[in-house]
């Protein structure tokens, strides 16, 4: 997951001269930089090509037709098609069936834990991803290279482990286990493990989008703010919060899709009671294996639609950030 | 950013913050930062290496080394490997289509890329099967071929496939976007035909991208639960995953026998970070962009 770029695009500088030796591109860095998207119609091109509209780094039309094929075809088939079947399969016995099991208690109590963890780990991550964000990003301090990589930790651990790993601390044979037995407290195969778990796979969303963020603006406006005589509080309030907002909802949004469909951690944890500790996915899960294919696939596609919502979200998101982007780069 | 980091260091001496900023709640911030990544994350994850060493180092290694759990250590790094080639090539066209080409459905394609990020792996994993088993759209096309996707390894590779593509795309596409195109057309003026640009010119600087696409997408594919365990059928010593053997010994009380496979893939995970964090820096060197 660490690949996301930033949503919102860092002003970022022209790349610099390309230092790999290829003899064929060392003209074009000895050569003024100009604007590199248009077509410049000063250089000199082949003629036969020029006189067809063909720009000299564009690919023969079959080429280009033949790849954009193959992207079509690869995404029909590996993204529009499991997208398409969960609506199918949901629907396919009718609009009634489907309202049936969407609104039968074990379901509802399934949406209802789902969104209780959710209601607990995302502000949770929310603070921390802030939190870690000012750190790293206004201040500079031995080994905070290590402690970014730290950050990130969650997203290259198997959701598996970050189950067992509360499994070992919190579990009957646990560290804490028997503590938490003659105390009556129950963490494992309850509520507190599943939110746990959420919050772990869920970790580093908001603290990656923050970090090159606010890294990328640089702390002169807060500097001034300070300087000028605002408290701690308002400079956040009137000068951070204003300038990261977009990006901090970005990492919410990323945040919250996938706290509310994790499915290996908090099944680990989880204990799989129905109508107890069962969220949304794992109650797709119980559906699927008691071959109750088409509840299954309705309470799925609640869980997919969630994932467009999110898609639609983020790249509005992402448009937003594009076209506000040469505005603030203007009044700097 | 290691630059400024490197020129601060020596005049920081003993003082943490460089030349004592004017602004408020660094020990606050890097404190609760640090409490709560102790809290979630550190602590507990450091039970797998101490649980571990209950076992000692003969049980350690009969655990991990068990031919079941052998298996299934070759299915999932085995998978997730081809899978990230496929991711490679695939990835790549992606990228390159969705940055130099207008059509029809383009931004459709650019918004749902990201459709495996935002998915519940479980829904993915129901969704695939249902399009892969033999009755399924194209299971049944499939099957009088002799092809059985759902319910062997093939499945698994599926999946991975599904949730690793978007790593790929979404490391390569800034690459491309912010590639000159001026280094184009100055070889194409010198006579170089689009295939001689394409492998001298763009290829040296989007490799690293490229790389570390696809280890993001490895790194994904080997610890993936949710998404292959419907599809693989769970067939042992055929198509168990890694993480479903340690969900498998768990169910059986064996923690340490759990702990011990957790630990092999922990580590190898460190490893690919590591390799993703050199091949960043790598990018970061080529392209002239921050890492």
């Amino acid at each position: 997951m660490s690949a996301i770029p930033a949503a919102v695009p860092a002003p970022s500088s022209s790349p610099a001269p390309l230092p790999s030796p290829t003899p064929l591109q060392s003209p074009a860095s000895s050569a003024t930089s100009a604007p590199s998207s248009g077509a410049s119609p000063a250089r000199a091109r082949p003629a036969a090509v020029a006189t067809r509209g063909l720009r000299s780094t564009d690919e023969p039309a079959w080429v280009r037709r033949l790849l954009i094929g193959i992207a079509l075809g690869f995404f029909a088939l590996f993204l529009l098609l499991p997208l398409a079947i969960v609506f199918y399969e949901a629907l396919r016995k009718g609009l009634e069936p489907y309202w049936a099991t969407i609104i039968e208690p074990d379901a509802r109590a399934s949406m209802w834990l789902t969104l209780t963890a959710v209601a607990i780990a995302v502000p949770l991550n929310l603070v921390f991803g802030v939190a870690a964000a000012w750190a790293i990003a206004r201040f500079e301090f031995r080994g905070k290279k290590y402690l970014v990589t730290l950050i990130d930790l969650p997203f290259s651990v198997s959701p598996v482990i970050a189950g067992l790993i509360y499994v070992l601390v919190f579990g009957a044979q646990g560290w804490f286990g028997g503590w938490l037995q003659a105390h009556d407290l129950k963490i494992i195969f309850a509520v507190p493990g599943i939110v746990l778990a959420t919050i772990f796979v869920t970790f580093p969303f908001v603290a990656r989008e923050l970090i090159p963020l606010m890294q990328a603006q640089g702390r002169d406006e807060e500097e001034a703010a300070i300087v000028l005589g605002a408290s701690g509080w308002q400079m956040f309030r009137k000068v951070t919060l204003p300038n990261i907002k977009w990006g901090l909802l970005y990492g919410v949004i990323l945040c919250n899709a996938r706290a509310m469909g994790e499915f290996g951690a908090v099944s680990v944890v989880s204990g799989h009671i129905r109508g107890l500790t069962n969220t949304m996915p794992l109650h797709v899960e119980i559906l699927y294996n008691e071959y109750q294919f088409q509840a299954a696939f309705a309470v799925a596609s609640l869980l997919a639609l969630l994932a467009l919502v999110t898609l639609v979200m983020k790249s509005a998101i992402e448009w937003k950030a594009r076209h506000d982007a040469p505005i603030a780069a203007a009044t700097n | 950013m290691s630059q400024s980091t490197s020129l601060t260091l020596p005049s920081a001496s003993h003082v943490v913050p460089r030349q004592r900023s004017v602004l408020p709640g660094f020990r606050l911030s890097l404190g609760f930062t640090l409490f709560w990544l102790g809290l979630i994350v550190l602590i507990p994850l450091s039970a797998v290496a101490f649980k571990t060493l209950e076992l000692g180092w003969p049980g350690f290694w009969s655990a991990v080394t068990s031919p079941r759990v052998l298996a299934s250590f070759r299915l999932s790094f085995g998978v997730a490997l081809i899978a990230a080639a496929i991711n490679a090539v695939f990835g790549l066209v992606f990228a390159w289509v969705l940055v130099r080409y207008t059509f029809p459905g383009k931004r459709l394609l650019d918004a749902l890329v990201d459709l495996p990020f935002a998915l519940p792996t479980a829904v993915a994993g129901i969704a695939l099967t249902a399009i892969y088993a033999e009755n399924g759209w194209i299971g049944s096309l499939l099957a009088p071929l002799g092809i059985k996707v759902a319910f062997t390894p093939l499945g698994v590779l599926v999946a991975a496939v599904f949730i690793g593509l978007p790593f790929v795309v979404r490391t390569v596409q800034p690459v491309l976007e912010d590639l000159d195109r001026e280094l184009e057309e100055a070889a194409a003026s010198l006579g170089a035909s689009r295939w001689q640009i394409f492998v001298r010119v763009v290829w040296p600087v989007l490799t690293p991208a490229v790389l570390t696409g696809v280890a993001l997408a490895f790194a994904r594919a080997v610890g993936e639960y949710g998404s292959m365990i419907f599809i693989a059928g769970n067939v042992p010593m055929v198509s168990e995953i890694a993480p479903l053997m340690i969900i498998t010994k768990l169910e059986q009380y064996d923690y340490a026998g759990a702990t011990a496979i957790a630990l092999v893939m922990l580590l190898a995970s460190f490893a690919i970070l590591l390799a993703i964090n050199s091949l960043q820096a790598w990018t970061a060197r080529r392209t002239g962009r921050p890492a």
